[in-house]
């Protein structure tokens, strides 16, 4: 078998390039989404909000200070190819090396801690990543990264329905979620939805649902048409830019779907600010 | 959409004359504080200890700026949310603290405190942190440097906007 290496300080600097990306640049819709809000929203006080955000976009591009305070914590998706071997460090050790290098070179909070609920101590560098990995054929690697803010991560929610839950109870749980956030969430919002799976894969769905270009919708034309239906309800909760009314709550809503269990149904909501930074990398 | 041009620190007179929804751009001096400063303003109280700075002449704003980047004035700066420092505000208040700045909803009791004593919640716009720094002139770490991020620091600010959210 014929395999592909790749060397860790290589992976490394495409990584520190990608976060140094995403702490200046979020997800290249955003900016026409806001433009589209503006153009048609009818509120002052919103079109004064969306034109600070526009505002913001440039000024983190031209000015190098991050599009927000919270520079997140980092959550990597990995897709290695079986054929792919990589030299030097394991893949974890080089996400967090490139996570510490870009926190101190790029002037980025220091968010995460050491102990959730006794030290609370601060790790300092912004270390440890959430990282998910999973191995694939080929001799690639698929990176899909984020910076997560703590406001909208807050705000997220799982239920483990039950397969008597039909449609409309899934679109009011996301509703629910969406009031219960309010202006906390950061919105307008981008809304992840993992239906299906299990307990922790619904949840990691709702995560990775969020990854994927802002303005794609799901292959299955019943998803597709569910993900149209949550973000109508949404929109229509009136909760508008930052709280302030008006009818862009959400720029988007994306489901991504798994089988599960015949007793089970779960559906997890992660909630993503208007910061929205992430990006897909492949090497 | 009433704008305001402000000076800090707000007077009782000042906020009287303020409604929900006005926007108002702020000049003087902004102190930040955060879950771990607000913890520890609360311990400073219940252990009758002198607080660090004149309540009544302040403006909190929830904030955890980033580092500042050398040659820059101030890192990036913008609201967190506010109902985290629910807990603890009612106390402050008590204590005479005049402003907060932060984002979105406060409790119930919050908000009567908030009237009650005659003070006033802001709200900044979150996210927009590029833009918010251009508003800083000078930031500097006032207190509990321990703290990183959620030290206080002192920023001070030239026509920084906010919205009147609780008032």
């Amino acid at each position: 078998m014929k395999v592909r290496v790749l060397e860790s300080a290589y992976i490394e600097q495409e990584l520190f390039a990608a976060i140094q990306s995403i702490s200046f640049n979020p997800d290249p819709d955003i900016k026409f989404c806001l433009q589209k809000a503006l153009d048609n929203e009818t509120s002052p006080l919103a079109k004064d909000i969306l034109m600070c955000m526009l505002q913001n976009l440039k000024a983190a591009a031209t000015d190098r200070i991050p599009l927000c305070q919270d520079t997140g914590s980092l959550v990597v998706f990995a897709d290695i190819g079986c054929k792919l071997q990589i030299l030097g460090d394991s893949l974890p050790i080089i996400v967090n090396n490139a996570l510490r290098r870009a926190t101190s070179e790029l002037y980025l909070r220091a968010s995460m801690l050491k102990d959730p609920l006794f030290s609370r101590i601060n790790t300092g560098d912004n270390t440890p990543a959430f990282f998910h990995c999973r191995i694939n054929p080929g001799d690639s690697l698929k990176l899909k990264i984020a910076q997560k803010g703590g406001g909208a991560e807050n705000m997220s929610r799982l239920k483990m329905f039950t397969p008597a839950a039909s449609e409309a109870d899934i679109i009011d749980f996301v509703v629910e979620t969406v009031l219960l956030a309010g202006a906390k969430a950061c919105p307008p919002l981008v809304i992840g939805v993992g239906i299906g799976g299990n307990f922790e894969t619904s949840a990691i769905m709702a995560k990775e649902a969020l990854l994927q270009p802002l303005l794609m919708h799901n292959q299955d034309l019943n998803y597709a048409n569910l993900e149209e239906k949550m973000l109508k309800a949404v929109n229509n909760t009136g909760i508008g830019v930052q709280g302030m009314g008006g009818n862009y709550t959400a720029f988007a809503v994306h489901i991504l779907e798994q089988p599960c269990h015949i007793a089970s149904l779960p559906v997890a909501v992660n909630l993503q600010c208007h910061s929205h930074r992430h990006i897909s990398i492949e090497l | 959409m009433n704008i305001q041009k402000l000076v800090l620190p707000l007077s009782l007179q000042d906020i009287s004359q303020l409604k929900q929804g006005d926007k108002a751009l702020l000049t003087g001096i902004l102190l930040t504080a955060r879950d771990a400063a607000h913890k520890r303003l609360a311990e400073c109280i219940s252990n009758k200890q002198e607080l660090p700075f004149d309540l009544r002449e302040s403006t909190i704003f929830y904030c955890g700026p980033s580092p500042t980047p050398d040659g820059k004035i101030c890192g990036a700066v913008g609201p967190t949310t506010s109902s985290r420092m629910d807990k603890w505000t009612p106390l402050l208040l008590e204590h005479g603290l005049r402003a907060m700045i932060g984002k979105g909803e406060r409790s119930e009791a919050v908000q009567n405190e908030i009237r009650r004593m005659g003070s006033i919640y802001f709200v900044a716009v979150g996210g927009i942190s590029a833009y918010l720094t251009r508003h800083i002139v000078s930031c500097e770490t006032y207190l509990w440097e321990e703290l990183g991020t959620e030290a206080i620091y002192r920023l001070r600010v030239v026509d920084f906007p906010v919205y009147v959210s609780i008032v």
